[in-house]
């Protein structure tokens, strides 16, 4: 290398160029390569959830990735409505909910899953509906299951970008999701009423339809996720009115 | 103390006929483990150290990546080290490591992708990683690419078996398991502050304590 300068700008500009180049299209390659597969593992999270939310943690846990892939394709029906519950004929695969999101609400596309008992898409189990909002310090989503009166909650996934560890983040836990099981989405007189976190922890809610035991320490991660309940099933009214028996 | 050392190791350079594993390079693997010691004796890297000890199965990957990251960037820059223009080889070494973190991330997304989703910050967060910076401006810079790979190798096994001690102890007193299997009995009743950062800081030192002054440490 004695034949360069190496502290002469031509040679320091060179230098950098070419190292830009190089480092550029193999990270550039990397990520072409890999997308397949982050893409497929993406897509079998959503499933995971979709059915967790419907049939319980239990049901789905000790499922390999391709027989939740399997009982996916089989049981659930993905449907994309808007929020004057008129369908839409959008593929549900290129609705993404963080995007649909920043639109405003009445222009949003609602995905919408229904999960049926049998291969044959007879007898509703439940309708799966994609949530999103904000938690304390960031993004949080999640799925609501209702049961085919559309009344009940069967079930409940939340997820989460970046709440405290601990305190927020808890928002995952199975036993916290379980907390909204059974609660309802309609009060007594048949208006739409959404579950919400309580304030304080360790209380017994039982006998309300509504009231859901709060997290301690974490008030604003719960009452984001309170709000965005509210504000995605209210989106949602339509559809549920039009499929209720 | 950092520049004396770099002064010392760049006089090291070694010569071709040296046997493979010497007893300097032997050195070069062994010494980081204990008395010059990444995190307790250079204090570099606490940062890591303190975020993802939670449980032990992320600090585990947390090890791996940082020795991937760390031996690569190591052997790249002890190649690459006699054609590195010396006014901007930090933003070469910045480059390297930087490229070689994001092929991690994307690696874990596709083939960990739980373990990436809660990680995937501190993966970002190597290439801050003082670890990595010290070791290619202190030894890669000036050394062969085998013993650069020794020393990547050496200082991240330092970092990991620290990193992987207080993660033991974490999860253990923290939530009775250990690689989220219960170990201790349902009655007992997790340590909060051990699942905080602070818990981590506290576990730390006494980590530092006790192995500075088995080994005699002085701060000069």
């Amino acid at each position: 290398m004695s034949k360069f300068n190496k502290n002469s700008n031509n040679y320091i500009i060179t230098y950098a160029v070419i190292m830009t180049l190089v480092f550029g299209s193999v990270l550039a390659v990397v990520a072409m390569v890999l997308k397949p597969k982050q893409d497929m593992e993406v897509l079998l999270e959503k499933q995971n959830f979709i059915l967790k939310a419907a049939l319980g943690e239990e049901a789905i846990s000790s499922m390999s990735d391709e027989e939740v892939t399997r009982l996916y394709t089989e049981t659930v029906v993905a449907d994309v409505v808007k929020s004057s519950g008129d369908l839409v004929e959008t593929e549900e695969a290129s609705v993404n909910v963080f995007k649909e999101y920043k639109k405003p609400k009445d222009v949003r596309n609602l995905p919408v899953y229904t999960i049926y008992e049998t291969k044959e898409k007879k007898n509703v189990v439940s309708y799966v509906f994609p949530v999103y909002g904000k938690g304390l310090w960031d993004f949080i989503w999640g799925y609501v299951a209702v049961k085919s009166d559309l009344e009940t909650v069967s079930g409940v996934v939340f997820d989460h970008k970046g709440e405290t560890p601990g305190l927020g983040a808890r928002i995952t836990d199975a036993e916290v999701q379980s907390r909204f099981k059974g609660k309802k989405i309609v009060d007594a007189s048949g208006e739409m009423s959404v579950p919400y976190f309580e304030k304080g922890e360790g209380n017994d809610y039982s006998n309300n339809p509504q009231q859901v035991d709060g997290l301690s320490g974490a008030t604003i991660t719960a009452k984001g996720v309170s709000s965005m309940l509210e504000s995605y099933l209210l989106l949602y009214k339509p559809f549920i009115l039009s499929h209720k028996k | 103390m950092s520049t004396e050392t770099l002064e010392k190791e760049v006089k090291e350079v070694k010569k071709s006929s040296e046997p493979l594993l010497s007893k300097k390079r032997k050195a070069l693997l062994t010494n980081p483990l204990d008395e010059d010691n990444p995190i307790t004796i250079q204090v570099l890297g606490i940062c890591s150290a303190l975020a993802v000890t939670v449980a032990l199965k992320p600090t585990l990957v947390m090890a791996i990546a940082v020795t991937a990251v760390l031996v690569l960037a190591n052997v790249v820059i002890s190649a690459l080290r006699n054609t590195i223009p010396n006014r901007i080889r930090i933003i070469v070494q910045l480059v390297v490591v930087a490229s070689l973190v994001a092929i991690v991330d994307q690696v874990l997304k596709a083939y960990s992708y739980d373990v990436w989703k809660e990680l995937s910050v501190f993966i970002g967060l190597i290439i801050t990683n003082c670890i990595v910076m010290g070791r290619l401006e202190a030894f890669a810079l000036g050394n062969k690419p085998w013993d650069a790979m020794l020393d990547g190798l050496g200082n991240s096994f330092g970092y990991a078996w620290i990193i992987l001690a207080i993660a033991f102890f974490r999860e253990l007193t923290g939530s009775g398991k250990l690689f989220g299997i219960k170990v201790l009995p349902d009655e007992y009743i997790g340590n909060g502050v051990m699942m905080s950062p602070a818990g981590a800081c506290i576990l730390l030192g006494v980590l530092i304590w006790v192995i500075r002054s088995r080994n005699g440490y002085v701060e000069d």
